[in-house]
């Protein structure tokens, strides 16, 4: 049994079909002129035997112009999975998605540098020594192993959370490039029985990962039937060019067969347009550049159509994820994968400020209501990050859970119907006759069905704001519960096979 | 046999269950006595008026207070039970009378002049009679001279008046004045509530309390009606 994500009934769309006609034959023709610039051999080998126009391009850097006709990439739409499971070591954890289905699965990540600390120290009031309150204090540090494993042990225990995107980037003194994928594969996947998605910082590490995940799936058909791993490669640079080495990662996970999101940034302002119209006919061009080369790599490579738009700062040129355009692009990327029938990797919750408060508060809940509205399969929807994608604050990600409980909770289907309104009215013609004309007592039936909303969790009993000091307890609370690690004999094998593990992630090693 | 019967009348009370048609909060309940069935069985059988209210419906809404202080009940629970107690007090009345029991007292409870938002008033009114006390009520948008000819006429302990507006609050200053003009002040105790109304308006007015919401008005009245009686 998959898990239930959220259905949306009638996802908000933002598109005329027209428009979204329109920015598909836009697409079609950048994808011809000018095209792509391919930084990667492999890829304009693959393109130019299959029919795509190939030019060397002039420059320091070895390039290709590579042309990318219509019907090649209509025949890569035709083959790509119009459903595409992404399983999990639970299998109630698995997700089901399908292009033309509006549920979305909510997935936490992506990969941050800086963990903040949570501390709550007490003040005491100058002018009269007998106050004293507590106020959180942020610290931020860099990321380890052991914050990954916190991590994904408190994101198995929220309830909202169907995914599991590796939030920090593990920065220990014995982590190297040559083990830092089998180390954080390890970390994410000891710690959490939901679907782990990752990127790769090494392809040299590709098949220990896939040979660690067919370890813990029982074998590599068992894999293939439930694909507890996926990836994520951001093999198109904006504005409109393949990259080298994640390129080659992409061609080799499609190989494998194993799913893969094709995901693209643009930044509209600096690396597109800042007109909606333009980002959105260039971010449509890169990802179904993508999606071709990968079907052309492997015929029927599961693929998420992946879209992570954003507005430039007009102040620093960063990302503004906390824009209202960054929303707004990420809904008409929802509309555009739906037009192919292809599932949707989208994004909201980036905010800009770089610790929790208010302002992170209003932002990430802005885009986590309107882009869960339009109805992304896949919704990576930073919980916990913070600073857009550079700082990841677990007690955030504890107050993004209760958020989205709320969110699930407003886009339930609404019931009127007939047998309903019934009901309804005979309630009010009992009620009216009664002496207080109060329909307290028809609360009773529905007050424990689920049928009405909860308080806010983090609700305070005094004139305090208690949010952040009852989510802290809450976050501890979680870390207290047990998780599901791998079993002893299946860690003990992956240790014997696969080179490179901490010793410390072992936990029967660590009991013994 | 006895025990039984209090202990089913403190369950019902728990419950909310007025009658056999009742839900009430467990699954599989309807079909079984509510608690003005039970009340009945139990003076038939020759119970004590005394002991089904202190045993039986007291003590069902002790627990039901308990479960509320736990966060286990809501409010639409405790009202579910202050009206199962207010339907056997109902039961029980005729015969309190001539019981050694004394009643709680009579309040009157009103929504004063121009003001028609009256569900706070109405929810108190339901917690009263739970607690035991008779509860005349007015209804909303009464006048001034009916509030105090009623004081007049029902001699009750104490009256309750309820305003949600600031433009209304003042209508309970002008209802005290006239107790007073009418030499009717002294005896009634009087609380107030409603959203504009606080401890400080309730003193500045001359009223006797003040509850800031339903379960607060029920303790203030017990208080109040604790002092009346030393």
């Amino acid at each position: 049994m998959p898990r239930k994500g959220i259905l949306i009934h009638r996802p908000y769309e933002r598109l005329t079909k027209e428009q979204v006609e329109l920015t598909h034959q836009a697409s079609m023709q950048i994808l011809t002129d000018p095209g792509l610039i391919s930084f990667n051999r492999e890829a304009v080998d693959i393109f130019h035997s299959h029919g795509a126009g190939v030019e060397s391009t002039a420059g320091d850097h070895q390039s290709w112009q590579v042309k990318i006709p219509e019907q090649l990439v209509l025949k890569a739409l035709d083959t790509a999975p119009k459903t595409v499971k992404l399983g999990a070591r639970n299998p109630d954890n698995t997700l089901i998605m399908h292009g033309d289905d509006p549920r979305v699965y909510l997935i936490t990540g992506s990969e941050t540098n800086i963990w903040l600390d949570v501390d709550f120290p007490i003040y005491v009031n100058k002018a009269d020594p007998n106050k004293e309150i507590k106020v959180p204090e942020f610290k931020p540090r860099r990321g380890t192993v052991d914050d990954l494993c916190q991590s994904a042990h408190v994101c198995e225990h929220l309830e909202m959370v169907d995914g599991y995107i590796r939030t920090v980037n593990i920065q220990d003194r014995d982590i190297i490039e040559e083990n830092k994928d089998v180390n954080k594969f390890f970390a994410s996947l000891n710690n959490n029985t939901k679907h782990f998605m990752s990127g790769l910082t090494s392809l040299r590490q590709l098949d220990n990962v896939v040979r660690m995940a067919e370890l813990i799936a029982g074998g590599k058909k068992a894999l293939e039937d439930n694909p507890i791993i996926s990836f994520i490669t951001c093999l198109v640079k904006s504005p409109l060019q393949f990259v080298e080495d994640t390129t080659d990662t992409f061609i080799e996970v499609c190989r494998r067969g194993l799913p893969i999101v094709v995901s693209s940034s643009p930044q509209a302002g600096s690396t597109a347009p800042i007109k909606e119209a333009g980002i959105m006919a260039q971010i449509n061009a890169e990802v179904l550049a993508g999606i071709t080369l990968g079907q052309l790599v492997k015929p029927g490579t599961p693929v998420l159509y992946g879209s992570v738009p954003v507005r430039a700062r007009m102040d620093t040129l960063g990302d503004s994820y906390g824009s209202v355009e960054t929303s707004q692009y990420n809904i008409d990327c929802v509309q555009l994968a739906r037009f192919y029938g292809l599932p949707n990797y989208s994004t909201s919750g980036v905010c800009d400020p770089k610790i929790p408060g208010q302002q992170s508060s209003i932002e990430r809940l802005f885009s986590d209501i309107v882009v869960t509205m339009s109805g992304p399969q896949f919704l990576h929807c930073a919980f916990g990050l913070l600073d857009c994608n550079s700082i990841f604050c677990l007690l955030q990600a504890v107050l993004d859970d209760a958020h989205f409980k709320m969110i699930e909770f407003f886009l339930r289907q609404p019931r009127i119907d007939q047998p309903e309104l019934e009901t309804m009215l005979k309630q009010m013609r009992e009620v009216v006759a009664t002496p207080q004309k109060l329909y307290i007592s028809y609360i009773r039936p529905v007050l424990r069905s689920g049928e009405i909303s909860a308080v806010y969790p983090f609700e305070g009993s005094g004139e305090t704001d208690d949010v952040f000091e009852l989510a802290y307890e809450r976050m501890k609370e979680l870390l207290t519960k047990p998780v599901q690690h791998i079993d002893q004999e299946t860690t003990a094998r992956i240790f014997e096979e696969i080179p490179g593990l901490l010793p410390r992630l072992n936990v029967y090693e660590r009991k013994s | 046999m006895p025990e039984d019967i209090i202990s089913l009348i403190q369950g019902s009370v728990i419950q909310g269950r007025i009658t056999k048609d009742d839900e009430g909060m467990d699954e599989g309940m309807v079909g079984q006595p509510g608690v003005t069935e039970l009340v009945e069985r139990a003076l038939a059988s020759g119970l004590s008026i005394k002991e089904i209210i202190t045993k039986g419906l007291s003590g069902g809404m002790n627990i039901v207070g308990q479960k509320f202080e736990a966060g286990e009940y809501f409010i639409p629970d405790m009202l579910a039970s202050a009206e199962a107690v207010s339907a056997a007090m109902d039961i029980l009345q005729p015969q309190l009378a001539a019981s050694e029991i004394k009643t709680k007292g009579t309040i009157i409870v009103a929504t004063v002049k121009d003001d028609l938002h009256d569900i706070g008033k109405n929810i108190v009114s339901i917690l009263l009679r739970g607690a035991g006390y008779t509860v005349k009520d007015l209804g909303n948008n009464v006048n001034t001279q009916a509030i105090v000819d009623a004081v007049r006429e029902e001699k009750p302990q104490f009256l309750g008046m309820s305003a949600l507006l600031t433009s209304t609050m003042a209508r309970m200053a002008e209802v005290i004045q006239m107790l007073e003009q009418n030499g009717l002040r002294e005896q009634v105790k009087i609380i107030i509530g409603g959203a504009p109304v606080s401890e400080k308006f309730a003193k500045s007015i001359g009223a006797d309390g003040y509850g800031a919401d339903g379960f607060q008005a029920v303790a203030v009245v017990d208080a109040l009606a604790s002092s009346i009686e030393n």
